[in-house]
């Protein structure tokens, strides 16, 4: 990959350059703007021509990793092939021109697309209803919360605002339950990585609004005691939510409704291959049980005869509003269309079994390279946690250490020290899309960063050695704060 | 093994507190405490002349990995921030009970000081938590 | 069917490493009354050649009408260039940068685009983009109730001005939290928000005051006496701003004495395409001061072992991934790829490419207001100035006039009654450089049959 220092875009501008074929002929100025709202000085913007753009921001996407050139197993984000169908379909020149205030008369082919979507959904979740409005899975979770807390003050049940969340949950559970008010309830996880049903027992109440779960749960196992989970939290009058992010661990498997949850928010971005875009955009649609249809957010699509349309606030007067400016990611909505038209029913139940497949198959070959799964006893879903505490311990190298001569190897690290419950942890999750040679060639080096942790730490400790840059002082970054470029003259 | 000074009073949740020759109090974050949180990059300390209560929120200390709060282990009126961590946070991580103190209070109750724990209290529960 | 490449022997030596017989079994931990056998209700697969048939298909029923519609999404050019480099495979499928090393492309564009809306701003800092407009400015009300330290209140003032459906995803979105936003009136006259209506706030505690530049109607605000109004007050202003316009216009760093505190929008007319609405992103913007409450991803330049430059994801405490339950926000992304469309568009315009754009679309659509006032029963609803776009009122409703045009391949623009019924008969229109003296001609031509298809209704 491309190594060479990459400047930036602002050191190639020129005064009096730029790419000229791309600005509209020069118009009269707009005099009718009184001067006291006008701008007086330039906009700091890099004056360059098409070419130099082209090739800078071409040469900086050569410094990334990504699916597209390597091997990805991190945990938790499902990297799985991006089709390039996808993308081309959901770019075609009628739908990218749509403007989102368009009459539903000029729009009967998108909102088809939409509400099958929305009808696919439910079907693989087990959900009787499916809102396409929030734009990301922590979107999604917010949704999903604000429903519970909705449907508890339209009960009149005013009392009920603690959420629980199995100290295990990612970081957005417990921030959610705090933005919708609620606060958030941490009960522990034992030591096979189920939820503690004693603990869970003791914290449910009167106060419970509901619990935040995912199954399998981010320790890569699957939550066996869910059905008397359901049982407890719904005896005591709470709700269960669930948070899809491991939804490709059982995807035409096992439906989330069939559990027992109330509502739940799938990662488009995951699951359904849209792409990650380095860093977004996600989609995080959210979907429900009979009891949380009236408090869906709004818009959503409906049919009526052969003719689709949007439902609003007016057909939903308990939706927990609109989350969006507009409809939601259509762009990304579209891309999850096409991606499961191409699934159908068939490719559903593959994308579990396969993505279980290598899980399991990775986890066995490194344990018996040497490494310690965090859960050895139990299967893998599809993902599972190694732990470098004993590397730590004895040879002081961390689990950090081998993320990053990974890259040295060709491969992005795995998730780190996420779950924050296990030491020094490795969260795996190769996906269906890789072949076995591409596992094989990923445990090979693994175990031989061990062998080098054994004999020569230090090349370890100090990796990655070959990528565009060693590792970074974030230190500095974060207390000598340069977050914006200034030209020569303000330093 | 994290330093724990004698003459010191502390708390629960990693906070240092000194009496001064005047009857106001100092305070800070303990050596274990700045320890997990590695190198400081920010602080932020309580305005002068604020009332505070005993447990309340009154600073943030910032490091790559975490952002805690530091909560005031008495009830009081605070007389000054330390203004040297502005530009220099890593003064709690190189002298925690020194010059990288956090704040000083005037305490609303003389005798509030009893009800911490001591040092040697103090240094069983950082055990506990297997420093 | 699911890109899967394992073939029979494939999958044979990996179960027998594993120590399983068959695939199903390694999902028996799962409690056998949960494991469903097919998914019935899902269509069967489609290859690639069936779904791209039935894709043209859809589109091509879909079409492409004549659009004159605004209200907070702009179609503009877009060139060739931003998405033919955006769809990259080394940006479109690479993940959220948090392995520094191998992610140099994704940080140093973030950080470029952090650079070049502070320059468009005019503001100190910025972070990695968020949702959208309306999530921005919800994003921005919380900050700025967090912010404030000489407010302890959680009202924040919203001229109903502000567009429609970013108060109502505010409110959507903030409820939990306890803000209250307080809608102020316009003036009915000029479409814009005078002091005078906020006198009866004076003395008040208020944490916030939004002004929209130009307001959801177009027209332009006097924003530095409103800005100089709130600071006298010690009331943070939040500013949201269409960033084609801050080429021409005063930028929101420059409002009165001392600039906006906040400033944020909507990043779609930077490159980024109608799509129905999405995915679209959402810019945000503040002083120095406040940068640490500022939600979001952040980039920030260092060095790295060798002393060399590189970028990395920076104040991340602030985040929900180490605050959990403190965090400034749950928020967990950014737009990555609308944002490295929009940094792509912003260098490929640059300052002069991106002011004729501003010019040319302000240009259009004082053309189209002037061809469409022509026709009887039709004039413009306020006398203020305006920026490329504009209420009209009409001499019956909007709606079957809209459907008239509509028939003909027109998006005559947006039907205001519904969220200002004290407008009467209002339409809000937008014409951008994207249209043509021929294009306006059209409108202009069918609307004078529409107007009658109207009445005959």
């Amino acid at each position: 990959m491309q190594t060479r220092h990459e400047k930036l875009i602002f050191e190639y501008s020129r005064p009096g350059r730029g790419s000229t074929d791309q600005w509209p002929h020069a118009p009269a100025k707009a005099v009718d703007i009184p001067e006291a709202l006008r701008r007086k000085k330039k906009p700091l913007l890099p004056e360059v021509g098409e070419l130099e753009t082209v090739r800078h921001y071409t040469r900086l996407s050569q410094l990334n990793f990504s699916i597209d050139t390597h091997f990805y197993p991190l945990g938790s984000c499902t990297m799985k092939y991006n089709p390039k169908a996808c993308n081309s379909l959901a770019m075609l020149p009628e739908f990218l021109a749509r403007h989102p205030l368009a009459p539903e008369s000029h729009g009967q082919g998108f909102l088809a697309c939409m509400f099958e979507l929305q009808e696919m959904l439910k079907e693989v979740t087990g959900m009787r209803g499916v809102s396409l409005n929030p734009m990301a899975g922590a979107h999604g979770e917010f949704a999903g919360v604000a429903m519970i807390r909705a449907y508890h003050r339209a009960r009149g049940d005013l009392a009920r605002n603690e959420i629980i969340v199995p100290e295990a949950a990612h970081g957005t559970n417990p921030a959610t339950a705090t933005m919708c008010g609620c606060i958030a309830k941490e009960i522990p996880v034992n030591a096979d990585g189920d939820v503690d049903l004693e603990s869970l027992r003791a914290a449910v109440g009167p106060h419970t609004a509901g619990i935040m779960l995912t199954n399998p749960s981010t320790l890569g196992v699957f939550e066996r005691n869910i059905e008397e989970v359901a049982r407890i939290v719904h005896a005591a009058g709470g709700l269960l939510y669930y948070d899809g992010a491991n939804l490709n661990a059982i995807l035409g498997k096992v439906r989330p409704g069939d559990m027992g949850f109330d509502v739940i928010h799938m990662n488009l971005h995951k699951t359904f291959s849209t792409p990650h875009g380095g860093g977004g955009p996600g989609a995080g649609a959210v979907g429900v049980s009979p009891r949380l249809l009236p408090f869906m957010p709004i818009p959503i699509v409906g049919k009526e005869g052969d003719k689709y349309r949007w439902l609003s606030e007016n057909d939903l007067p308990q939706s927990i509003g609109r989350l969006s400016g507009f409809m939601g990611n259509a762009g990304v909505l579209l891309r999850a269309y096409v991606y499961m038209r191409m699934l159908g029913r068939e490719g559903m139940s593959q994308v579990g079994e396969f993505a279980t497949l290598n899980a399991n198959y990775l986890m066995k070959r490194l344990q018996a390279k040497g490494f310690d799964a965090a859960y050895p006893k139990r299967r893998a879903s599809h993902e599972f946690i190694l732990t470098m505490k004993r590397q730590a311990r004895e040879l002081e190298v961390t689990a950090m250490d081998f993320a990053k001569r990974l890259l040295d190897y060709g491969f992005h690290a795995p998730t780190t020290y996420f779950p924050l419950l296990v030491p020094e942890c490795l969260l795996i999750e190769p996906t269906e899309t890789e072949s076995k040679e591409t596992l094989d060639a990923f445990i090979d080096a693994m175990a031989r960063i061990q062998a080098e942790a054994e004999q020569e730490p230090e090349h370890v400790k100090g990796a990655p050695h070959t990528m565009p840059v060693r590792r970074l002082d974030d230190v500095r970054a974060a207390k000598q704060l340069d977050l914006t470029w200034k030209p020569i003259a303000q330093h | 093994m994290s330093k724990v000074p004698s003459d010191l009073k502390y708390t629960k949740t990693h906070e240092w507190v000194k009496k001064l020759p005047d009857g106001s109090v100092e305070i800070g974050i303990t050596d274990h405490a700045q320890h997990a949180l590695g190198d400081l990059v920010f602080v932020e300390v309580p305005e002068t002349g604020r009332t505070v209560t005993a447990g309340e929120p009154v600073a943030v200390v910032e490091s790559v990995k975490a952002a805690s709060d530091v909560y005031s282990p008495i009830a009081g009126v605070i007389t000054a921030g330390n203004p040297d961590l502005a530009a220099a946070p890593e003064l709690i991580n190189s002298d925690p009970y020194g010059a990288g103190w956090l704040m000083r209070l005037t305490p609303a109750d003389a005798g509030s000081l009893t009800q911490l724990m001591d040092a040697a209290a103090y240094e069983t529960l950082v055990q506990a938590e297997g420093d | 069917m699911a890109f899967i490449p394992h073939t029979e022997q494939d999958v044979a030596e990996m179960l027998a490493a594993i120590g399983a017989k068959k695939i199903d079994d390694l999902f028996d931990e799962i409690p056998a009354s949960l494991r469903i056998k097919s998914l019935s209700g899902v269509p069967t697969a489609l290859n690639e050649m069936e779904i791209a048939r039935l894709m043209a298909e859809r589109a091509k029923q879909d079409g492409r009408p004549l659009c004159f519609i605004g209200a907070g999404a702009y179609e503009h050019h877009i060139p060739a260039a931003v998405w033919a480099v955006t769809t990259r495979g080394e940006f479109y499928s690479a993940y959220t940068p948090y392995q520094a090393e191998a992610s140099q492309g994704t940080l140093q564009t973030i950080y470029e685009y952090q650079t070049m809306i502070c320059g468009l701003t005019a503001m100190a800092v910025s972070n990695a983009s968020l949702y959208d407009g309306a999530s921005a400015f919800t994003e921005a009300s919380l900050m700025a109730v967090r912010a404030n330290r000489k407010s302890r209140s959680l009202r924040v003032l919203v001229p109903t001005s502000v567009h429609p459906n970013y108060r109502k995803a505010a409110v959507a979105a903030t409820g939990g939290q306890g803000l209250r936003f307080e809608e102020v009136p316009y003036n009915p006259d000029s479409g814009l928000l005078a002091v005078d209506a906020l006198a009866k706030y004076d003395g008040e505690d208020i944490a916030a005051l939004a002004i929209q530049q130009p307001n959801f109607f177009g027209a332009l605000e006097d924003v530095d006496a409103l800005t100089d109004w709130a600071r006298a007050r010690n009331i943070l202003v939040i500013a949201i701003v269409n960033p084609t316009s801050l080429a021409l216009l005063k930028p929101p760093g420059e409002w009165g004495t001392n600039g906006a505190d906040i400033a944020i929008g909507e990043g779609q007319p930077l490159g980024v395409p109608l799509s129905s609405g999405g995915p679209y992103f959402g810019f945000m913007t503040t002083r120095m001061e406040y940068v640490r409450q500022m939600p979001g991803r952040i980039v920030g330049r260092t060095v790295d072992l060798n002393g060399r430059e590189g970028f990395t994801l920076t104040l991340q405490a602030r985040e929900q991934h180490i605050r959990r339950a403190k965090a400034n926000s749950n928020i967990c992304t950014n737009q990555g790829l609308l944002m490295t469309a929009a940094t792509i568009y912003m260098a490929l315009m640059g300052p002069e490419g991106l002011e004729r754009v501003a010019s040319a679309s302000h240009a259009r659509t004082r053309d189209l207001v002037a061809a469409l006032s022509r026709t009887k029963g039709v004039r413009a609803a306020f006398d203020s100035h305006f920026f490329h776009e504009a209420v009209l009122i009409l001499d019956r409703p909007v709606a079957p006039v809209l459907k008239s045009l509509a028939s003909r391949n027109i998006l005559g623009g947006f039907d205001l009654s519904a969220d200002y019924p004290a407008l009467g008969n209002a339409l809000l229109v937008c014409a951008t450089e994207t249209k043509t003296d021929a294009d306006i001609e059209s409108y202009a031509a069918a609307l004078g049959d529409a107007m009658q298809a109207a009445l005959a209704a």
